[in-house]
């Protein structure tokens, strides 16, 4: 799938935002000062990247508790995900959700989710509104390797099929459910392998490559949108930090992450490739890496700036009438 | 124009005039049109009791069948709800809750308060419930105490035709989770109902029988049995209020505290069992909103703490009747 300069700007501004906010919510959470629990999605970014660039404003996402990656790839504001991450009012929830309830329904971000396996149903559903109100829109569950054992989702499988639904599951893995490696947890060498019992694609792509994300998920996203008919592919990617912020990893491997950053950084790999090939150069992708940049700085500045939720909020929307 | 129908006419009714109305509103659940992709007739069941037969011919597609996947489907239309549907679903059996309360509780209810007040999410789940059918531990529960636990549902109860289709309405213009109970021995049960929709509020507990001397707070199907032990009260000069609740989640305090203000005495009947329930819930409320105008102490009349059995002797013992009620009646009146 041929990509234009500015597709390839984009994909690597997407990247490069989530890494430095996640680089950068790494260094702030160790100061105590963001509460509960954030998991960070660095590593990952190509898979956020590769499948939101095909979706538009028809579509919706169902996240997990790893979401700020997916939320920004599809086109939440960061200000106000940072914001929410440190339980502000200015925050995308208004600080009533924090990092694993960010939600912006206005632009198709149905919510990271803190239950496991969540996420696929409320996919299907949303594609079959689509297909129900014929916007033309599908809908991504993006959900991982522990996920993808859950019932939840094997059910969702089987319904896309049923209802023949726009839908695309995607499974992340990261290689590790928790502290639990994908390897003990799911019973076939690829949680992909599944998709045949299905009747549908199933795909498995390199994670750290975006090119190969971004044309199994373009495929995906036709046979969705064109054929209401589902896909489900993984992606074999890594994580650089651990389930949660404040994990030890004693569970990971010596050097593990210090190779996959060394090696097989998606960032770098994506770099090497378009200067390499004279698409873009180092220069372009130094200014979006100062922007990015900044960009974060900016937003850590105004979350830890800003108030947080009046009392009287504790009380608010549980409901929209009572 | 009012004419008598019976309950399961008046879900129906309710479900095609909405479905009519607002083409946002689609049925889903387990057979609910049956017969797809089998080689008899389509729409064979409309449920297992007939409930929603007749919908498909209306309505085609909007009307579909799932898998016996309730995780997925009730998720989906969850999902579907956000994303400008209007969905009902049908959980077959309240007791099947177990096998997708997640998508009910932990995302439907939560989703308005966590993403700060932007969401909307008008789904109902419709589910069938209560003892009386010889149907045993799994098939028999009440539940609803279960969801009105739980803040951002609203739980909703109905004791006649009228109710059901009032209220049914009511549900599927709500924009909030709705978890609609009908119980299984009511749909027989005939009534005035107008032919036209209209809605009842949320909220607003029915007086369903005036009274001085008792206040009966009550739901579903034992509503019928208050009015049966209250008939039989009176004969001995004894008063019965009845308090319909008709919705748990919001429920109407304002009602129950008035009447025992009135009446000074309180029984709760409840068909389900009495620990963390409806019945607990509203004794709780009145001891603490209208201690001082008891004149005795408060009684519950509830299954008792076990779950529901299969015999018919034993199964008839379990549910509240209308002699245990009327034995609470005359304790608190002072006269057993």
């Amino acid at each position: 799938m041929q990509l234009s300069k500015d597709d390839l700007l984009r994909a690597y501004r997407i990247m490069k935002t989530v890494r430095e906010f996640e680089e950068r919510l790494h260094v702030e959470f160790a100061t105590g000062e963001i509460p509960g629990f954030v998991h960070l999605y660095a590593g990952e970014e190509a898979s956020a990247a590769g499948f939101c660039m095909h979706l538009d404003g028809r579509d919706k996402i169902a996240s997990n508790h790893r979401g700020h990656g997916h939320s920004i790839a599809k086109g939440c504001d960061v200000h106000a995900m940072m914001a929410e991450i440190y339980g502000r009012e200015t925050g995308l929830c208004a600080g009533k959700g924090g990092s694993m309830h960010i939600a912006d329904l206005s632009m198709g971000m149905m919510g990271a989710n803190g239950i496991v396996g969540g996420g696929p149903p409320l996919a299907c559903g949303a594609a079959l509104a689509a297909k129900k109100l014929g916007t033309g829109g599908v809908a991504l569950a993006f959900f991982g390797d522990g996920a993808s054992n859950q019932g939840t989702v094997m059910e969702s499988l089987n319904l896309a099929t049923v209802w023949n639904l726009p839908c695309i599951f995607v499974v992340e893995n990261n290689g590790y459910a928790e502290a639990t490696s994908s390897k003990y947890s799911v019973s076939c060498d690829d949680a992909a392998d599944r998709a045949g019992a299905f009747n549908m694609p199933g795909v498995v792509v390199d994670g750290h490559d975006f090119f190969a994300i971004h044309e199994a998920g373009g495929e995906a996203v036709r046979r969705a949108r064109e054929d209401s008919a589902p896909t489900l592919i993984e992606v074999k990617t890594n994580r650089y930090y651990g389930h949660f912020e404040g994990d030890a990893q004693t569970y990971r491997g010596k050097d593990e992450v210090k190779n996959l950053r060394a090696n097989r950084d998606c960032l770098d790999l994506f770099r090497a490739r378009v200067t390499s090939a004279d698409l873009v150069e180092d220069a372009e992708l130094d200014a979006i890496d100062g922007e990015a940049g900044d960009l974060i700085e900016d937003a850590v500045i105004k979350a830890k700036a800003a108030s947080r939720p009046a009392a009287s909020e504790l009380l608010t929307d549980v409901y929209i009438s009572y | 124009m009012a004419r008598k129908i019976t309950y399961q006419q008046a879900v129906n009714e309710a479900l095609a005039q909405e479905m009519a109305r607002d083409e946002t509103v689609i049925v889903m659940g387990e057979d609910v049109a049956g017969g797809s992709g089998a080689d008899g007739e389509m729409d064979a069941w409309g449920g297992p009791l007939g409930i929603t037969k007749g919908l498909y011919s209306q309505f085609g597609d909007r009307v579909m069948d799932t898998p016996i996947t309730e995780s997925a489907f009730i998720g989906a239309a969850v999902g579907a709800a956000t994303a400008g549907l209007r969905p009902v679903a049908e959980l077959m059996f309240v007791d099947f809750m177990g096998v997708c309360f997640d998508q009910m509780f932990n995302q439907a209810a939560k989703f308005r308060y966590m993403f700060g007040g932007k969401a909307e999410t008008p789904v109902v789940v419709r589910t069938m419930y209560g003892a009386g059918l010889r149907a045993a531990a799994q098939h028999s529960q009440c539940l609803y105490s279960i969801f009105t636990h739980i803040p951002g549902l609203k739980v909703v109860t109905p004791s006649t035709p009228y109710d059901a289709k009032g209220l049914l309405i009511q549900s599927i213009r709500d924009n909030d989770p709705v978890i609609f109970f009908e119980h299984k021995t009511l749909y027989t049960l005939e009534g005035d109902v107008p032919e036209e929709a209209y809605t009842i509020p949320f909220g607003e507990a029915n007086v369903t029988r005036e009274g001085s001397d008792v206040t009966i707070v009550t739901l579903g199907r034992m509503v019928h049995v208050a009015h049966e032990a209250a008939d039989a009260l009176s004969s001995d000069g004894i008063s019965c209020e009845v308090v319909d609740l008709r919705t748990t989640s919001p429920m109407d305090t304002d009602t129950i505290i008035e009447s025992v203000e009135n009446t000074g005495r309180l029984v709760v009947l409840d068909e389900s069992h009495p620990r963390c329930s409806i019945a607990s819930d509203v004794s709780a409320l009145v001891s603490q909103e209208a201690f001082d105008s008891l004149k005795a102490p408060i009684r519950m009349v509830t299954a008792p703490h076990v779950p529901v059995p299969f015999a018919d002797n034993l199964e008839d013992l379990y549910i509240p009747d209308a002699a245990q009620l009327q034995q609470a009646v005359r304790t608190v009146m002072g006269k057993d």
